[in-house]
């Protein structure tokens, strides 16, 4: 087989599309890089939907904790407490075993019956947790940035006479967001790392269809070879790293666009792991 | 463990859960929280140590060792650790295997890596397949607490750099001044001041390290994920003590355990920092002394 003739076996491979059986023997570096590159949509698409319904949930969650009633600041210090404080890793096991006790008929809700049974699949499931999850750790940075929005910037509105949802969406949210943005780029990059636990944990890989690091892991498996096949993740998510630096940074500078060039926010990456 | 557990189907209500609770699994299962613990009070001087090592190695002078430094504190940042985890169990297993296998049997002919299979000869396994079970875990979490404190080095090496960068250039100068060598200014100058600035790096990197910990169920040790699991799952009659799916309430305890962890690093992280900002040239230093005057 050529590696071109691979690329179209194994291309689609993670979304079922192609060759239904996994090489089995005589592995070639092609079909390792084909298979793994397959299995990076699923982190694609982890990380992306997770970031963005993330991004909205977060934003609610740190007005929340940063409001004056305690009916609405304790739910939001309860959830990024409980989110930040345990390991990702045992959160999905957590999701997956109580979505699994949901009950299997699915419900009835006025003559309509809810089917329930996707909820345990890793596109729904897990995707739910890194959802939520995000939504936290975001939270936390988006906290972090509101109270240290400079007061001057606030009364100014305040002199304008600027108040309510106007002056959150004119004042507050941009200069939020643009305090936030070096932070957030990096909870984004360690988002995408922390796709790879999806296969791990849990949620079963159906018909043989998994992420990056499950191909990885597949294939170190077969050939007793860990030299080849986790070089290539480590290389695929260093390019999706540079992607992300580099799709943020544009947006930084969008957000930094009014300032001086002396006072703008650099991005810089930050170790910061593992949920 | 109790002699009134002989006969657990007689049992019932809470005389069940008591017994439930301290059968041998279950006994298994809590010094599996021990493990983690002790992954913890290992791991964390270890890679301490590992990270000192890259930050210095980082700073030297001498070039060769200043890249080794920078390539081990660059490592971390774009590709997930827990590719690193899975990658060098298997490469450090491997590794220690062939080392000992030209060691043991120079005169194997036969190749180490033939086809789809990695074999030495029977005297270079590690741990020898003779052992006892003991031993192969023993190994196996060897190996985990040696690529932990590898990782983890290496988020402490780029935290101790940061630290090391941020000491005021003019208290060095100033040491300099007053005659010291490089070696003392690094020991009495250097490294006592660092800390101060290295703490909230390495308060959230000792939070990631407890977060990190259930990977250890990833690398093959009977951990506290294995055993909820394994303890979790709906048991037949066949067992002892019969019951349903239960994972969910284990898990739901693990989580409590996590969360329980980390409140309590927070609070004693917060004294640290406290301690160690007292009459420091930081922001919290000058708070600290203006509130004592």
């Amino acid at each position: 087989m050529t590696c071109w003739e691979t690329i179209q076996a194994y291309g689609l491979r993670s979304l079922g599309i192609g060759e239904r059986l996994l090489p089995s023997s005589d592995f070639t570096i092609c079909q390792q890089v084909t298979l793994i590159g397959s299995g990076m949509i699923w982190n694609l698409y982890f990380g992306i939907l997770a970031l963005i319904f993330g991004f909205v949930l977060a934003t609610a969650i740190a007005m929340a904790r940063a409001a004056r009633s305690p009916w609405l600041r304790k739910p939001a210090e309860w959830f990024i407490f409980v989110f930040r404080g345990s390991p990702l890793f045992i959160q999905f096991f957590l999701a997956y075993e109580a979505l699994q006790l949901l009950p299997k008929a699915g419900f009835e809700i006025f003559g309509i019956t809810v089917a329930t049974s996707w909820t345990t699949k890793a596109w729904a499931g897990a995707l739910f947790v890194m959802f939520l999850n995000t939504a936290a750790y975001s939270a936390e940075i988006f906290y972090g940035a509101l109270r240290s929005i400079p007061r001057g910037d606030l009364e100014a509105a305040d002199a304008y006479g600027i108040t309510g949802w106007h002056k959150f969406r004119r004042i507050q949210w941009p200069t939020m967001l643009r305090l936030a943005w070096p932070a957030y780029t990096n909870e984004a990059i360690f988002l995408f790392h922390a796709t790879t636990l999806v296969f791990f944990s849990g949620f079963p890989a159906f018909q043989q269809k998994g992420d990056a690091l499950y191909y990885a892991n597949y294939f170190a498996d077969k050939t007793f070879n860990p030299f080849i096949p986790y070089p290539i993740v480590g290389t695929y998510f260093i390019l999706l790293t540079l992607l992300v630096t580099l799709l943020f940074g544009v947006v930084n500078r969008y957000l930094n666009r009014h300032l001086p060039s002396n006072q703008r926010s650099r991005i810089r990456l930050r170790p910061q792991v593992i949920r | 463990m109790f002699a009134s557990c002989a006969d657990p189907s007689t049992l019932s209500g809470l005389n069940w859960t008591l017994c439930y609770l301290t059968t041998g699994k279950h006994l298994d299962f809590y010094w599996s929280f021990v493990t983690v613990m002790m992954l913890l009070v290992i791991t964390a001087p270890a890679a301490m140590a590992f990270g000192f090592g890259g930050a210095v190695a980082a700073r030297s002078h001498i070039a060769p060792l200043r890249w080794i430094g920078k390539a081990y504190t660059a490592m971390v940042r774009g590709v997930p650790d827990i590719v690193f985890f899975l990658f060098f169990v298997i490469a450090l297993d491997q590794g220690i295997e062939w080392v000992n296998h030209q060691y043991q049997c120079p005169d194997w002919t036969e190749p180490v890596w033939k086809g789809l299979e990695f074999r030495v000869c029977p005297a270079a396994k590690v741990p020898l397949s003779t052992a006892s079970a003991g031993w192969h875990q023993a190994y196996g979490f060897a190996l985990a607490v040696f690529t932990f404190a590898l990782v983890f080095g290496a988020f402490a090496a780029n935290v101790l750099y940061g630290a090391m960068e941020a000491v005021p250039g003019a208290q060095l100068e100033t040491a300099e001044a007053y005659g010291m060598s490089h070696r003392q200014v690094f020991r009495r100058v250097l490294v006592p001041q660092m800390w101060t600035y290295a703490l909230p790096g390495l308060s959230n990197l000792w939070m990631i390290l407890i977060k990190a910990t259930p990977l250890l169920f990833l690398l093959g040790v009977q951990d506290i994920v294995y055993w909820a699991r394994e303890l979790g799952g709906a048991k037949t009659q066949a067992y002892a003590y019969p019951h349903p799916d239960w994972r969910l309430y284990y898990f739901l305890g693990l989580m409590v355990f996590y969360l329980v962890m980390t409140k309590l690093s927070e609070i004693v992280l917060g004294r640290l920092t406290a301690r160690l900002s007292q009459g420091q040239a930081t922001m919290a230093g000058d708070a600290m002394r203006k509130a004592a005057t």
